[in-house]
C-alpha cells in the first residue's frame, strides 16, 4: 500500500466531495491534538499526547422510495485514505433503503476562517502546571498526604463541507484538571476539579492546597445513618445531575411515551411546568467561557441527530424557562413529528435560578443544620418515567453545624431525579462555571450550574467507600 | 470451514517497519524501554427502530502509538500518519514527554521482565466476521426484528442494534516481541417498550443474549434461540406492565448469569484489580477494599465461592493471545474458596508486587492484562474475563428455585451503579419473578437490590453446576484518564443467596 504524504484538512474536504459520485455528499474533517499528565500517589504514573486526523464522510443517494444515506469515519490523513471513505459511503448510500428523517440539505454558508490551519496543543500548556505540581508532590509527601489527578487539554478544528455548499470550521479547545487528596491511611478523601479552555487559570499550588484544606475538614468524623438531609450540592454535582436531564430529553422518545418529558396519554410535557418558578435550563454556544460549535455536526443519525441536519445554525435554545418545558432535543425530522420547535443538541448547559445569589459558602454560613456534597459519582438511571437516578456521594460529607463545617460523614448511595430536585430545592446561589465529575472528563465539560439546597435528599443506604 | 486468517488489508499496510524506525529512534535517544503499537480498528453500528433502520455508521481508526521509559519516567505519543518521517517525530515526541514527565516522576517507573516472543500470530475464533456481510442483510435482519417485537399486543415500539468490531493489533518493543492479531466480537440486542393503559406506567423489555466473540454466525446459527427470545418478549412485556410492585425488605435471591455477570464484574472484577488497589485509579475509577494487605486473609465471599481470571476462553471480549505489553495471555485464581488469593497485572503491577508471582527471582511477573482501547491511548491493567466456576456436581436452576420459600427470581441486567471502592452496589433487571414455597409465582416490578460486596457473596449459599452455566459480559467497561473503553466477558452459573436487600424504586422516588 502506498501512503501519501499529508494533507491539509481543507484539501481533504475538497478532494472528498470532488471524488463523490452519490447525489449529494458531506465530508467532516476532525484535526485534534491533546496532551495530559496523570499522576497517583505523589509521583506522575502515565501521560502522552495524541495527534490525530479523522475524517466523516456522509454520502446521500436517491433510492426507490426517498433518499438514502451512508456514513463512514475513519483516521486519514491522505487523499487516498479519503477515497476510500468516500467510495465505502457511497457505496452504502446506494445499497441503503430510504432515511426516515430526510429532508432539504443546508446549503451555501461559509465560515469567515474557513481557509485558516487547524489550532493544536502540546505538552507545554502544562509549562508553568508541571513545575508546581512537582512542588505539591514534595509538599504533600511531607505532610503525609498522597495526591492522585489528571489534567487533559484538547484542541480539536472541525472543517465542515458539502456538495450543496457548505463551508464550516470550528475550533474547540476543551480542558479540564482534578485532583483527589486522600491521607496516608487512607480514611479521609477530598476533591476538587475544573473545567479550563487554555490552562491559563489554573493553578497546581491552589489547586492542591484546596485538597488539602478539605481533607483537614474530615479530620474529625462523624458516622451517619441513612436517611433524608438537608444538602448542599455544589455546582459540579448539580452539573452532574443537569447532564443527565439534558441527555434524556430526546424529544422523538417522549413523544412516543419512552421519557419523563412524556405526557400520559400521549405527546410530550412541553408547556408543563415541570419546575419551580424561576428554573430556567439552557445551551447557547456563544455562552462566555462555555463557547461551542455554533452549527450542527452529525456523523450518523439517530433519535437526536440527523445528518440532513449539518450545518444547520445553533443559537441559545431555552429548555426549561421559569419552570415550564419549552423545548427538547429535536431534529428537524422530530419537530415535524411533534409539531414542536426545531431545537438539536448544543455542547453547553446552563442552570439558573431566578432568584438564586450568593455563593456556596454562603449558603453554608446560612446553614443550621445540614450536608455539604463534593460531588456525585457512577449515577445511572433506574427508572425511565420518573426519571429516577441512583449513585454515589464522593470525596468528603461534610456536615454542618450553625454555618460551619464540623466534620465530615460517611458516604452515601443516594435515589433521586433531577426533575424532582428541580421542585423540591429550598436554595440556590448564582450560577458558576461548573464540571461534572461524573461525565466532565470525557463527555460533557461545558456547564455553568448554581448550588442547589434540597430539604430532603434521599440518602438510600450508607456505603463504607473513601 | 477453515479458520479465518489475519486480514490481509491490515497485514499490508506498513507496520513492521514504522515499528523498526520508531524503536530504532527511540533506542538512539536513550530510551530503557520502548514498545511500538499499530492498530486498526473497523466499528460498524446499526440501530433500527419500528421498522425502520434508524443509524447505520461505519468507522474505522488507524494510528500507531510509541511508549518509552526514560530517565525512569513514561512517555508516549501517537500519530495517525503512516510514514517513517512521523514515526520518527512520534517517537521523538515520546521521549521529550518523559523528560518532562520525569521532574514529577517521585518513583522510577519498573516492569515485570517477560520472555520474548518473536513475530508471533493470533486470531479469535470465529467462522464469519461480521464485517464482510452486506450491510443490506443485517440492516433488514434488524428491521425484521422490531417488526415481529411489535405483533405484540402490549408493544407501542421496538428497536435492535447490531455492533460490529474488527480489532487488529501489532506489537513490538526493544526485547525482540513481536505480535500480529486479530479479533471479531459483536453485540446484538433488541427492546420493546408499552404503556398500561389503565395506569399509564411504560416499561421496557430487553433481550438477554450476551455479546460475544463470535461472528455473523452468532445471529444465524444455533448459538442463541432467537426466534424463540423474539416471541417471547412481547408476553414477558405485557406480564410485567400488570405486574405487582415489589414490597420492600429481604428475599432470597436466585440470580441467573444474565444478571449474575454485571455484579462480578463490578464487585469482583474491578475490585482485584491491582492498580485500583493501589491508588492508580483514585481521581477517576476508583480504588478497591481489596486492598493488598488482604491477600489471602480477605472472606470476600462463602466457601462455594471461587472466582478466576481468564483471558484464553474461547468467544470471551477479552480473550486474546498477547497483551498489549506482549505477555503471553493467562488463567488464575482470584479467589478461592471464598478467600481472595490473586489480583489482575500488568507489567508494572507485575513489577510492584514480585512476590505475587511465586518466584524466588524478586522480579515479578504480569499475568497479561495489558490493554489499550486504540493506538491513541496508552495501555493499562484492564480486566480479564473474571467468572465465577459452577460446582462441578451442582443444582439445576429449577433445584435452586425449589430451595426458596419467600424469594425473588433475577434475570437480566439492567441499571448497576457501585461506589470508587467497590463496597456498596445496586442493580435491576429485565424480568424478577416472586417464588414462592420453591415455585415461581408471577412477575414482579420496580425491584432493585442493594448490598455489599462482601455480604451479598457471603450469603451465597450455593452455585449451579456446570449446565447453568453462561458466559455473559459488555462491550462499554470504562476505565483510565483519558478515559478508555474495553470489552470483558464474565461467566457464572445460576446462584442462590440468602436474605439480600430489596428496594422498591417507586418508594425511592419517593412517588
Amino acid at each position: 500500500m502506498t501512503i501519501s504524504l499529508r494533507s491539509t484538512a481543507q484539501h481533504l474536504v475538497e478532494h472528498a466531495l470532488s471524488a463523490s459520485t452519490a447525489d449529494d455528499c458531506i465530508a467532516i474533517v476532525r484535526d485534534a491534538t491533546s496532551a495530559n499528565l496523570r499522576w497517583a500517589n505523589n509521583t506522575l504514573t502515565t501521560n502522552g499526547v495524541m495527534t490525530g486526523m479523522s475524517v466523516t464522510i456522509v454520502s446521500f443517494a436517491s433510492v426507490d422510495g426517498g433518499v438514502a444515506t451512508g456514513s463512514v469515519s475513519g483516521s486519514a490523513s491522505t487523499a487516498e485514505q479519503v477515497t476510500a471513505l468516500v467510495e465505502a459511503a457511497d457505496a452504502a448510500a446506494r445499497a441503503g433503503s430510504p432515511a426516515e428523517d430526510a429532508g432539504e440539505l443546508i446549503a451555501d454558508v461559509t465560515s469567515a476562517d474557513w481557509a485558516d490551519a487547524p489550532a493544536t496543543t502540546d505538552i507545554g500548556v502544562y509549562e508553568s502546571f508541571a513545575s508546581a505540581l512537582g512542588d505539591a508532590f514534595g509538599q504533600a509527601q511531607a505532610e503525609d498526604r498522597l495526591l492522585y489527578g489528571f489534567v487533559n487539554h484538547e484542541v480539536s478544528t472541525t472543517y465542515l463541507g458539502s456538495t450543496r455548499g457548505l463551508r464550516l470550521r470550528h475550533v474547540q479547545p476543551t480542558g479540564h484538571y482534578a485532583c483527589t487528596g486522600k491521607d496516608t491511611s487512607l480514611t479521609r478523601s477530598a476533591w476538587t476539579g475544573g473545567a479550563t479552555r487554555d490552562f491559563s487559570d489554573v493553578d497546581a499550588a491552589t489547586m492542591a492546597a484546596t485538597v488539602a484544606q478539605r481533607l483537614s475538614w474530615a479530620e474529625r468524623r462523624i458516622d451517619l445513618p441513612a436517611g433524608r438531609y438537608d444538602t448542599i450540592l455544589p455546582p459540579s454535582a448539580v452539573a452532574d445531575l443537569m447532564i443527565d436531564a439534558y441527555w434524556g430529553a430526546g424529544a422523538r422518545v417522549a413523544h412516543e411515551g419512552e421519557s419523563v418529558y412524556s405526557r400520559r396519554g400521549g405527546g410530550t410535557r412541553i408547556g408543563e411546568k415541570i419546575g419551580a418558578p424561576g428554573v430556567s435550563l439552557f445551551s447557547d454556544p456563544t455562552y462566555a467561557g462555555l463557547e461551542c460549535a455554533h452549527f450542527v455536526i452529525a456523523g450518523a443519525s439517530d433519535n437526536t441527530e440527523s445528518v440532513f441536519d449539518n450545518g444547520l445554525a445553533l443559537g441559545r435554545t431555552d429548555w426549561i424557562r421559569d419552570g415550564m418545558l419549552t423545548g427538547l432535543l429535536q431534529t428537524r425530522h422530530s419537530a415535524g413529528m411533534t409539531g414542536q420547535s426545531v431545537t438539536p443538541m448544543v455542547d453547553n448547559l446552563v442552570l439558573e435560578i431566578g432568584d438564586g445569589a450568593g455563593t456556596m459558602e454562603e449558603m453554608i454560613a446560612g446553614t443550621q443544620r445540614g450536608l455539604l456534597l463534593t460531588c456525585l459519582w457512577y449515577i445511572r438511571e433506574v427508572d425511565p418515567q420518573t426519571m429516577l437516578l441512583t449513585g454515589l456521594t464522593r470525596d468528603g460529607v461534610y456536615v454542618i453545624e450553625d454555618g460551619e463545617i464540623v466534620g465530615a460523614a460517611n458516604n452515601f448511595r443516594w435515589n433521586e431525579s433531577p426533575i424532582d430536585l428541580l421542585n423540591r430545592f429550598s436554595g440556590a446561589s448564582a450560577s458558576v462555571p461548573s464540571f461534572s465529575r461524573e461525565w466532565g472528563d470525557d463527555y460533557f465539560s461545558r456547564t455553568a450550574t448554581p448550588a442547589l439546597r434540597i430539604p430532603d435528599f434521599n440518602m438510600s443506604s450508607v456505603s463504607q467507600g473513601v | 470451514m477453515s479458520a479465518p486468517g489475519l486480514d490481509p488489508t491490515f497485514t499490508d499496510l506498513p507496520h513492521r517497519r514504522l515499528g523498526d524506525v520508531a524503536l530504532a529512534r527511540a533506542q538512539e535517544l536513550g530510551a530503557t524501554h520502548a514498545d511500538f503499537r499499530f492498530e486498526r480498528n473497523r466499528f460498524q453500528y446499526l440501530g433500527a427502530r419500528d421498522g425502520v433502520l434508524q443509524t447505520a455508521s461505519d468507522a474505522e481508526d488507524l494510528g500507531f502509538a510509541v511508549r518509552v521509559v526514560h530517565g525512569g519516567a513514561w512517555g508516549f505519543a501517537s500519530g495517525v500518519v503512516l510514514t517513517d518521517e512521523e514515526a520518527r517525530r512520534v517517537a521523538e515526541t515520546a521521549v521529550s514527554v518523559a523528560k518532562v514527565a520525569a521532574a514529577m516522576t517521585t518513583t522510577p517507573v519498573g516492569l515485570a521482565p517477560e520472555p520474548v516472543y518473536d513475530d508471533v500470530t493470533w486470531v479469535s475464533a470465529y467462522d464469519i466476521n461480521p464485517l464482510d456481510v452486506p450491510t443490506r442483510e443485517k440492516a433488514a435482519l434488524l428491521v425484521d426484528w422490531t417488526e415481529r417485537l411489535r405483533t405484540g399486543k402490549a408493544v407501542a415500539h421496538a428497536t435492535s442494534f447490531l455492533h460490529q468490531v474488527q480489532e487488529n493489533k501489532y506489537y513490538a518493543d526493544l526485547a525482540g516481541t513481536r505480535t500480529t492479531q486479530q479479533r471479531v466480537r459483536l453485540q446484538p440486542g433488541f427492546e420493546a417498550t408499552g404503556a398500561d393503559e389503565q395506569t399509564g406506567t411504560f416499561d421496557s423489555m430487553a433481550s438477554i443474549a450476551p455479546p460475544v466473540g463470535r461472528g455473523w454466525e452468532y445471529l444465524t446459527g444455533s448459538h442463541w434461540d432467537w426466534d424463540s427470545e423474539l416471541a417471547e418478549v412481547p408476553e414477558l412485556l405485557a406480564e410485567k406492565l400488570v405486574a405487582p410492585s415489589v414490597e420492600a425488605g429481604s428475599y432470597d435471591l436466585v440470580v441467573h448469569p444474565s444478571n449474575l455477570w454485571l455484579t462480578i464484574h463490578e464487585s469482583i472484577g474491578h475490585a482485584t484489580e491491582l492498580d485500583r488497589a493501589l491508588g492508580y485509579e483514585a481521581n477517576y475509577a476508583g480504588t478497591s477494599f481489596a486492598t493488598y494487605d488482604k491477600l489471602g486473609v480477605l472472606q470476600y465471599g462463602s466457601p462455594v465461592m471461587n472466582v478466576q481470571g481468564d483471558r484464553r476462553i474461547a468467544h470471551g471480549l477479552a480473550t486474546v493471545g498477547y497483551d498489549d505489553e506482549g505477555v503471553e495471555t493467562q488463567t488464575w485464581d482470584i479467589v478461592r474458596d471464598g478467600v481472595l488469593v490473586g489480583y489482575q497485572l500488568d507489567r508494572a503491577m507485575g513489577h510492584l508486587k514480585p512476590e505475587l508471582a511465586g518466584l524466588d527471582s524478586g522480579q515479578g511477573r504480569s499475568n497479561g492484562c495489558a490493554y489499550a482501547d486504540s493506538s491513541g491511548h496508552i495501555p493499562i491493567q484492564r480486566m480479564a474475563n473474571v467468572s465465577l466456576l459452577p460446582e462441578p456436581d451442582g443444582p439445576s436452576t429449577e433445584e435452586l428455585i425449589s430451595r426458596v420459600e419467600r424469594g425473588i427470581y433475577v434475570v437480566g441486567d439492567k441499571s448497576w451503579s457501585i461506589d470508587m471502592q467497590r463496597f456498596n452496589f445496586q442493580f435491576t433487571g429485565q424480568r424478577f419473578y416472586t417464588i414462592t414455597d420453591g415455585q415461581l409465582d408471577g412477575m414482579l416490578r420496580d425491584v432493585a437490590y442493594q448490598a455489599t460486596t462482601t455480604d451479598f457473596w457471603g450469603s451465597m449459599e450455593a452455585v449451579g453446576g456446570p449446565q447453568t452455566w453462561e458466559l455473559h459480559g459488555a462491550f462499554n467497561c470504562g476505565k483510565a484518564q483519558p478515559g478508555q473503553v474495553a470489552a470483558v466477558s464474565h461467566g457464572c452459573p445460576t446462584s442462590l443467596f440468602r436474605g439480600v436487600n430489596i428496594l422498591n424504586t417507586i418508594d425511592e422516588a419517593g412517588h
